[in-house]
C-alpha cells in the first residue's frame, strides 16, 4: 500500500520547500547564536552583508561558489545514474597533482591561455581516473561505490602528502607545497565585472574558473536531458531493470557516468590552485568535495538549482568568515555548525516538511495535486 | 442467522476526483468465508484498507461485532480482532518466523519472554489449524506458500477473529492454493471470519459461503455462493455480458519465426525454473502459454528476450541463434525484429519517473530517427509520441506527462505502442492485460490479433486463462517449468485447468 506521494506544483516543489527548509535551518542556527550570547539578528545582518554588502564580499562569495558548482555538478551527474559519488573530495585533491605538474612544466614557456586548457585536461583526467577505479570495481566486482570512493579520498590524501613532501616541494623549502607558479599559470581575475557595477574591490580571488563553471553547468544540463548518453544514464538511475531491458550496458554506463563525475570533481581544483593560491598546497580542497553533496541535494541535481545552491554555500563561507571576525564569541566552528544545519535541513531532512505541505495543498484543492492518478496499484 | 462480524454502512472514499468507493454497504456474517470479487480498480483493496485503518472513509460507519467503531490506524483494527494478509507480504526477510510473528507485539524490552510465549502459541495454532511452519526458519529461505502462512500466523497471534486476505493465490502454486483453502476452511470451523478478496471466480466458487461483487467503486450485488454461477458473477463484475472471445478469423500460419529448443533456465538460487522447453512460433499465429504464476513463464520470456542467462538449449530468431549467456544485447535483438512487452511494466517496460515521450523510445533510443548525432532529436521524439498517442488512444494525450500519472491500461498502451510500431517480426508479450481496465483489454486484444493477421509471430504468456483461450491459435500449458500439454483454441477450461494444476493434482482440480 504505497502512500500517495502527491505531486506539488513546480513553484512549491522548487521554491517553497527549499525556502522553508532554509528558514528552519536559520531559525535553529539563530538559537545557537543566542546560546553563545550574541544577537542572532545582528549575526544574520553581518552574514548577509559580509557576503553581498561590498564588492570584495561578492567576489569572494562567487569565488567559493565556483568550486561548489563543480563539486555539485559532479555529485549530480552520478546521482542521475543512480550512483552516489562521495569521493569528490579525493578526486578534486588528486586533480591538483595533475594541474601542478602541468603548471610547473609550462608556466615559464606558455601564456596562461595555453596553460589553462592543458591544466583543464590534466584536472579532468586525474579526477576521472580517480573515479574510474571505484567505478570499475562497482561495475565488475560489485564493490559498493560509496565505500570505495570514501576510501579513495584517504588514498588521495596520502598520495598528495607524499607527492608534495617528497617530490614537488622545492629543495630547501619548509612548506609542503610546490613553488609558486609564474604568470604563465595564473588565471585572470574577473573582479572587473563586479567593478562594472560600481563596487570597489581591494583584492579577491574571483577568476575565469567561474565562467568555466557556468559553462560546465550548461553542458551538464545538455548531457543529462538532451543527449542519448544522458537518457541512458537517467534510465539506469531510475531503474536498472528497465535499462537492462532497453539494452543499456550496466558496466559501460557506470564507467562513463563516474568518469564524467570524476572529471567535474577534478576541475574544481583549477579554481583555488590556478585562480587563487598559484601553488599546490596541502589540503587545498578543504571539504569542498563534501559540500558538493549538499549542493547537489539542495539543487535537486539540476544545474540551475546547483548554481543557486552553490551561491548560498558561497555566501555561508564568505559571510561566515566575516561573522567570525566581527563577533569574537562566534568562532570558526560556529560557522561550521550553521553550515551543518543548512545541510541538515536542506539536504538530509529535505522531505521532513513535504508530507505536511502536500497535505495542505491536497486539502486546498485535491485535484491539483493529482492524488487520484497516483492511486490504484492494487485491485 | 449468525450475527454480523463486520458491517459497513454507506462507506464513501474519494482520491481527488476519483471515487474509489461510493456508498458501500456490506455485511459479513460471523464464521463464514465471504468473497469480494471485482476487476482491478473496482475498489476492493480501498474498501479493505479502510477496514484495516490504512485509509479513513470520507463518510460512512463501520460496525464490528455489532458496535460502531472508528478505525484510524491498523493498531485499532488489530485491537478489534481484524487481521490482514497482504498481497505483497509484509515480512522481514532475514528474520526467523518466530521473530516476524512477534514483530510489533514484543511487549517487553527483552525478547526472551515473548519468544517463549510465541513459541508455545505457534505450536497451539499449528495443532488447531494445520499451519505447520518451522518457527526457526529464516523467511527468505521459505517458499512463497509458507511465507503466506507466516502472515496468517502473525494475524492469528495478535488475536484476529476476522481475517482479510487480499488476492492470496496470485503467487501460489495450485497445491499451495489447495492447502491454503484447507486452512481457511479450518479457520471457519473454529468460528473465525474470513474475507477473501480476489478476481478469480473459480476460487470464489470453490470456497466461499457468500460473495459480493464490486464494480467501479460500488457494491453491485451480494449472493449466496451456492445460488450463483461463474457466468452471473462475471456479468456482474463487468456490467455487461462478457464476450470472453475476441472476434478473429482463421490463422494462416507461415514459416517458423521463433524456435525454442530444449531450453533450461535456473534462477539465482540454482532452482530449475524452465525445464527442457521446446516449441515453435510461426508467422501469422498467436501461441499462448497458460499456467499459474510462478511456473517458469517469466523466466522463459526473459531468456528468450536475452535478458536472462539460460543453462542450456537454443533459441532461434528468424533462423539465427540468440545469445543465451545472459549477456545478449537486447538492442541487437530488437534490430533483428524481436519486440518484447515485459510482464512488469512498472520496473522493466517503463521508467515511471520519465515523461511519456521518453518512455516511447525506451530501447529504441539508439534508432537514428530519434537522434541528431549524440543528441536526442526532441522534435522527432515528440512528434512520434503524439502519433502513437493518437493511434493507440492513450489518455491523457499529453506526451510531457509523467508516466506514473497514467492509469495501468494507458501505461500498457504506451509499451504496446512502442513495441508494435517498430514493425517487429516476432512479438513476445507477458501478461498483456494485467491491471488493465476492460475497455483497454478489448483494444489490446484486437491489436494483438491485427499483428497476427499481418503475419507476425506472436507469443503471449498470461495467467488469465480466458485471455489465453480467446487470443491463441495454439495453447501451451506450463507447469513446474515444463510444457505439459498443447491444445487448440477449442480446449475447454476444464482440460486446461487440469494441465495447469499438474497431472498429480487431478483430484484437486475437480
Amino acid at each position: 500500500m504505497s502512500t500517495p506521494y502527491a505531486k506539488l506544483p513546480a513553484w512549491a516543489d522548487y521554491g517553497l520547500i527549499p525556502l522553508i527548509n532554509l528558514s528552519v535551518a536559520f531559525i535553529v542556527a539563530g538559537f545557537v547564536v543566542m546560546l553563545v550570547g550574541e544577537n542572532p539578528f545582528r549575526a544574520a545582518v553581518i552574514l548577509v552583508q559580509g557576503a553581498f554588502g561590498r564588492g570584495t564580499g561578492i567576489a569572494f562569495t562567487l569565488y567559493y561558489a565556483t568550486t561548489f558548482i563543480f563539486s555539485g555538478l559532479s555529485v549530480a551527474v552520478a546521482v542521475h545514474c543512480g550512483l552516489f559519488n562521495i569521493g569528490g573530495e579525493g578526486q578534486g585533491y588528486i586533480a591538483g597533482l595533475g594541474i601542478g605538474v602541468v603548471c610547473l612544466a609550462f608556466d615559464s614557456i606558455l601564456p596562461w591561455w595555453l596553460t589553462f586548457p592543458l591544466a583543464i585536461i590534466a584536472a579532468a583526467g586525474m579526477g576521472a581516473l580517480w573515479a574510474l577505479i571505484p567505478a570499475y570495481l562497482q561495475a565488475k566486482r560489485g564493490s559498493h561505490i560509496v565505500i570505495t570512493t570514501i576510501m579513495f579520498n584517504f588514498i588521495a590524501a596520502s598520495v598528495m602528502v607524499y607527492a608534495l613532501v617528497d617530490i614537488l616541494k622545492p629543495a630547501g623549502s619548509m612548506a609542503p607545497q610546490t613553488r609558486n607558479f609564474l604568470p604563465g599559470a595564473e588565471l585572470p581575475k574577473l573582479n572587473w565585472i563586479i567593478e562594472l557595477f560600481g563596487a570597489k574591490i581591494r583584492s579577491a580571488p574571483l577568476n575565469i574558473c567561474f565562467l568555466l563553471a557556468l559553462i560546465m553547468a550548461f553542458l551538464v544540463w545538455l548531457l543529462i536531458w538532451r543527449t542519448k548518453l544522458g537518457y541512458e544514464m537517467r534510465t539506469y538511475g531510475h531503474s536498472p531493470k528497465a535499462a537492462r531491458y532497453a539494452g543499456i550496458s550496466e558496466t559501460r554506463i557506470i564507467l562513463i557516468a563516474m568518469v564524467i563525475s570524476g572529471a567535474l570533481a577534478g576541475m574544481m581544483a583549477l579554481n583555488p590552485v590556478m585562480g587563487d593560491q598559484h601553488n599546490v598546497a596541502l589540503d587545498f580542497v578543504s571539504g569542498a568535495g563534501f559540500v558538493g553533496i549538499a549542493v547537489a541535494l539542495m539543487g535537486r541535481s539540476h544545474p540551475v538549482g546547483i548554481v543557486l545552491a552553490a551561491m548560498l554555500f558561497g555566501m555561508l563561507y564568505q559571510g561566515g568568515a566575516e561573522l567570525a571576525f566581527e563577533m569574537p564569541a562566534i568562532s570558526r566552528d560556529m560557522i561550521v555548525i550553521i553550515q551543518g544545519l543548512v545541510i541538515l535541513f536542506a539536504g538530509a531532512l529535505e522531505h521532513m516538511f513535504r508530507p505536511y505541505i502536500q497535505a495542505l495543498f491536497a486539502s486546498l484543492s485535491p485535484t491539483s495535486v493529482g492524488i487520484g492518478a497516483v492511486k490504484g496499484k492494487g485491485a | 442467522m449468525a450475527q454480523a462480524a463486520i458491517e459497513l454502512i454507506g462507506i464513501n472514499k474519494s482520491f481527488g476526483a476519483v471515487r474509489a468507493n461510493r456508498d458501500i454497504n456490506l455485511e459479513v456474517a460471523r464464521g463464514t468465508i465471504h468473497g469480494i470479487v471485482g476487476e482491478n480498480g473496482a475498489g476492493k483493496s480501498t474498501l479493505m484498507s479502510i477496514l484495516y485503518g490504512f485509509y479513513q472513509a470520507d463518510s460512512g460507519e463501520i460496525h464490528v461485532g455489532g458496535k460502531p467503531v472508528s478505525i484510524n490506524t491498523s493498531n485499532d483494527a488489530i485491537a478489534l480482532g481484524i487481521g490482514m494478509v497482504h498481497q505483497h507480504f509484509m515480512l522481514v526477510d532475514n528474520f526467523t518466523v518466530l521473530e516476524n510473528v512477534i514483530l510489533g507485539a514484543e511487549n517487553d524490552a527483552l525478547l526472551k519472554s515473548s519468544i517463549a510465549k510465541a513459541r508455545s502459541e505457534l505450536e497451539r495454532l499449528e495443532r488447531e489449524y494445520g499451519l505447520e511452519v518451522d518457527p526457526d526458519a529464516i523467511i527468505e529461505e521459505l517458499p512463497v506458500g509458507l511465507q503466506q502462512r507466516v502472515e496468517i500466523l502473525k494475524a492469528l497471534y495478535r488475536g484476529a477473529e476476522i481475517l482479510i486476505l487480499d488476492e492470496p493465490t496470485g503467487v501460489l502454486t495450485p497445491a499451495e492454493a489447495d492447502h491454503l483453502f484447507r486452512i481457511l476452511k479450518q479457520l471457519k470451523e473454529q468460528g473465525k471470519t474470513v474475507v477473501l478478496i480476489t478476481h478469480k471466480l473459480r476460487e470464489i466458487m470453490a470456497i466461499t459461503d457468500t460473495v459480493s461483487v464490486m464494480r467501479q467503486g460500488t457494491m453491485v450485488a451480494t449472493r449466496a455462493t451456492k445460488e450463483t454461477t461463474v457466468g452471473e458473477l462475471a456479468e456482474l463484475m463487468v456490467g455487461r455480458r462478457v464476450l470472453l472471445r475476441v472476434e478473429k478469423g482463421q490463422s494462416e500460419a507461415g514459416a517458423i519465426k521463433l524456435s525454442v529448443k530444449n531450453l533450461t533456465v535456473k534462477d539465482s538460487r540454482g532452482v530449475t525454473m524452465v525445464d527442457d522447453v521446446s516449441f515453435d512460433v510461426r508467422g501469422g499465429e498467436i501461441v499462448g502459454i497458460a499456467g499459474v504464476a510462478g511456473n517458469g513463464q517469466s523466466e522463459l520470456l526473459e531468456a528468450i528476450s536475452g535478458i536472462r542467462h539460460a543453462v542450456s538449449g537454443e533459441v532461434m530468431l528468424e533462423g539465427r541463434p540468440v545469445d543465451l549467456t545472459g549477456k545478449a544485447d537486447p538492442g541487437e535483438l530488437r534490430d533483428r525484429g524481436l519486440a518484447h512487452v515485459p510482464e512488469d511494466r512498472h520496473h522493466v517496460g517503463l521508467v515511471l519517473a520519465f515523461e511519456e515521450n521518453e518512455n516511447s523510445i525506451l530501447g529504441y533510443h539508439d534508432d537514428e530517427r530519434y537522434l541528431k548525432g549524440p543528441f536526442l532529436n526532441v522534435d522527432a521524439i515528440m512528434a512520434d509520441a503524439k502519433d502513437k498517442i493518437e493511434k493507440y488512444d492513450i489518455r491523457p494525450g499529453n506526451p510531457r506527462l509523467r508516466t506514473a500519472n497514467f492509469s495501468g491500461g494507458n501505461q500498457q498502451k504506451i509499451v504496446l505502442a512502442r513495441e508494435m510500431e517498430q514493425d517487429p517480426g516476432v512479438l513476445i508479450v507477458g501478461q498483456p492485460t494485467r491491471g488493465v481496465d476492460v475497455g483497454a483489454i478489448e483494444f489490446i486484444h484486437k491489436r494483438l490479433i491485427a499483428m497476427r493477421d499481418q503475419g507476425k509471430a506472436v507469443l503471449v504468456v498470461s495467467v488469465e486463462l480466458d485471455e489465453i483461450r480467446s487470443l491463441s491459435d495454439r495453447i501451451l500449458v506450463m507447469f513446474a517449468g515444463r510444457i505439459v500439454g498443447e491444445h487448440g483454441p477449442e480446449a475447454t477450461e476444464g482440460e486446461l485447468g487440469l494441465l495447469m494444476a499438474g497431472v498429480e493434482h487431478q483430484e484437486a482440480a475437480e
